[in-house]
């Protein structure tokens, strides 16, 4: 399991009240399943650094798991597709599935942003 | 020419020994219709409406492969937990914990919840190809279920990547050489909901399940099956305490050992009448009659006689329980308690509305294999017809006797015959099947309702043709001869009185013998006495005539004397001796 922080983070979250607010989250902590170096995976980890940096101003962490590496991690997030991010806190648990590029909808799957009505196609 | 059957038999030899390597799922009688299990390495796709035991299939392959073939299994379950699967399947005695203790097998539950997932961009199903990979290699699975991969449809929005990552999954457990069942959803006018049978298309197993007269039956059918033969029908399968059993017909066959020996029916005359020996060992006895006829009453005979031959019986009853035969048996003189003591004889008494056709079908089967009983009476076969449809019946009876007959069982099946029907027809049209035929009959006359028994058939027995009139007794069942007269057949009481007429006619014919007889003889004396009186008339005539000769010859000589007498007085003559003499003596003669 490899640990990339892009930003120390400043302690634990003591705050673990479901809520959506992000201004209430001290830290945000994803996690990104991939299977080895794949096109797909190196894509989702720069969509997702460039997201957290622009919206997370530092209070994240990431967790990066290599299923081809860590094949028993899969069912506990009971991953199927990759990649796969997995917002662990702040809960309830969300995933993200593909390679993040559509910056809108990991805003909407991150809760950072309202759901729209109407989804791009 | 040659006829098709035996072309598809020598197909099927070839493909056996030569080709396509074969799975045996481990499941009662799928290994036969499919002749010798699913394709190895290939994913087999089994589909069925909800609640059809597709998955429960898929257990028992993965099961049976743990335990019998010492072939890992692992379930990839989409539906249900590990634990739910446990508790489903524990009733039928898989112990799904221990196997997954033992490394034996493994369940991976797989769940996806579209609400909480987001679609962001291009992804594939890499994790699932993991995670299989990484279950299948931590026990070294040979066998694979993924039950049911449809939810996958549900649960993603991307269908192209979906279709295309099943079509890699399926090549994948393809290159890993793993025999897999794939379950599916019955869809409504295709085999699956969201057309797997696109992809699977080696072998398809299509589970059904249908309510006929609020009786369910499943039914198992293999559509079709790649490289290899299989058979095509629809086969009727159970979910029993032990998994499933599918019952395919083995009656194409007709493969049977025969016995040239004979065993007795319990009644002597009857024996007679069979040509003296009784019903050959192995056949199977068609026993039919209106009711109260006394069929069930003949069995017992059969079954008395065969358990002190020291023989095992098991009699199926699907009207009367176990106590209520042998209380009415004990009524003839018959004893069967006795032999239930002993182990030799084994009740089976069910109504046949308690479960379907092939449920019985089964019991039937399973109590024949663990009592292993050399003869067995099914009291009365119609009585499953309440269970099931007339063909359904048949095809069961056919089976149920083919079954018997490759294990040399003597069935003996009573049929009750509607009154109003042909006699010589059983309701579910069996004559057929049956080696032999006893018909029981009512005989009506003179306001009396007798017995008449016949044999209508016995295949390879030179037997009787006659009608007897037979007779529950205190002491069993007897057979009489029927009254055949100038009046007609006569049965019971006229029976009776016409014998007795008989023996009277008899009587009075012996005695006018003896009369005549005896005047004869008084005849005879009369003459004799007559000819006696006859005699001795004769005899004194003939007296009285020898003493009239006798005087006249005395007269004559007195003459004669005189004369001469009288001329030597007159000295007539010279003397006595001499000339005289002579004229006398001539003239003697001319008188």
């Amino acid at each position: 399991m490899k640990e990339m922080a892009g930003v120390p983070a400043p302690g634990k979250a003591e705050d673990k009240m479901p809520t959506t607010s992000k201004r209430a989250i001290k830290t945000w902590e994803l996690r990104l399943y991939v299977a080895g170096q794949t096109a797909k995976s190196l894509q989702a980890f720069a969509n997702l650094k460039r997201i957290c940096e622009e919206h997370l101003s530092g209070e994240y962490r990431i967790e990066i798991v290599d299923l081809l590496q860590n094949p028993q991690l899969a069912a506990g997030d009971q991953i199927l597709a990759l990649p796969t991010l997995v917002r662990k806190l702040p809960e309830p648990v969300r995933k993200i599935i593909g390679d993040l590029s559509n910056t809108e909808r990991v805003l909407v799957g991150l809760d950072l942003q309202p759901r729209q009505l109407g989804r791009e196609s | 020419m040659r006829s098709p059957k035996p072309e598809t038999k020598t197909k099927t030899t070839k493909i056996i020994s030569g080709g396509l390597p074969k799975c045996l799922t481990g499941i009662h009688g799928l290994d036969e219709i499919t002749l010798g299990g699913l394709p190895r390495g290939r994913p087999t796709l089994v589909c069925g409406g909800a609640g059809c035991g597709k998955t429960l299939l898929g257990m028992e392959f993965l099961v049976r492969g743990a335990t019998e073939f010492d072939e890992p299994g692992v379930c990839l379950s989409f539906e249900e937990t590990a634990d739910e699967l446990a508790s489903n399947v524990a009733s039928l005695g898989f112990d799904l914990p221990d196997l997954i203790k033992r490394k034996k097998l493994a369940i991976d539950h797989i769940y996806l919840e579209r609400s909480l997932i987001e679609e962001t961009g291009e992804y594939d199903l890499e994790a699932l190809f993991v995670r299989l990979g990484h279950a299948v290699d931590s026990i070294g699975a040979k066998r694979v279920l993924l039950d049911s991969v449809e939810a996958l449809f549900a649960g993603l929005e991307n269908q192209a990547v979906l279709r295309a990552e099943l079509r890699r999954l399926f090549r994948w457990l393809k290159d890993r050489n793993l025999t897999t069942i794939v379950t599916g959803e019955r869809g409504q006018n295709t085999l699956t909901r969201h057309g797997l049978e696109e992809y699977l298309s080696d072998c398809v197993i299509l589970l059904d399940h249908r309510v006929t007269e609020t009786v369910l039956t499943r039914r198992m059918r293999v559509v079709k099956y790649r490289g290899s033969t299989h058979g095509m029908n629809e086969y009727p399968f159970l979910i029993e305490s032990d998994g499933i059993s599918v019952l395919p017909v083995t009656s194409s066959d007709l493969k049977y050992g025969v016995s040239n020996d004979r065993i007795s029916t319990g009644v002597p005359a009857l024996d007679t009448m069979f040509g003296g020996d009784g019903y050959f060992r192995g056949s199977s006895i068609l026993v039919s009659g209106t009711s109260g006829t006394g069929k069930t009453s003949l069995t017992a005979h059969f079954v008395n006689a065969a358990c002190a031959r020291g023989e095992k019986c098991a009699f199926f009853s699907f009207e009367e329980s176990a106590d209520q035969i042998m209380r009415n048996m004990r009524s003839i003189g018959i004893d069967l308690k006795r032999w239930v003591d002993k182990g030799l004889l084994y009740f089976h008494s069910v109504r046949p509305t308690t479960f379907g056709l092939e449920m019985h079908l089964v019991k039937i089967h399973k109590i024949i294999k663990e009592f292993g009983p050399s003869i067995v009476v099914v009291d009365p076969v119609t009585g499953l017809l309440h269970a099931g449809t007339t063909f359904e019946t048949r095809s069961i009876l056919l089976r149920l006797i083919d079954f018997l007959k490759g294990k040399q069982i003597t069935a003996v099946m009573t049929t009750l015959t509607s009154g109003s029907n042909v006699q010589e027809q059983t309701e579910v049209d069996m004559s057929s099947l049956v080696d032999a035929w006893l018909l029981l009959r009512d005989i009506e006359s003179g306001g009396e309702r007798n017995r008449g028994i016949y044999i209508l058939k016995a295949r390879g027995v030179a037997h009787s043709n006659q009608i007897r009139e037979f007779l529950l007794t205190r002491h069993g069942i007897e057979l009489r001869e029927i009254y055949l007269g100038e009046a007609g057949m006569l049965t019971g009481s006229a029976r009776v009185t016409q014998e007795a007429k008989d023996a009277s006619a008899a009587l009075l014919s012996r005695q006018e013998i003896e009369r005549k007889q005896l005047l004869l003889e008084r005849k005879r004396k009369a003459l004799d006495a007559q000819i006696a009186a006859l005699q001795l008339d004769l005899e004194t005539e003939e007296q009285e005539s020898r003493q009239l000769i006798a005087q006249e010859k005395l007269k004559v000589a007195n003459w004669e004397q005189d004369r001469e007498a009288m001329a030597t007085s007159r000295y007539a003559s010279k003397g006595p001796h001499e000339g005289n003499g002579r004229s006398t003596s001539a003239r003697e003669g001319r008188r």
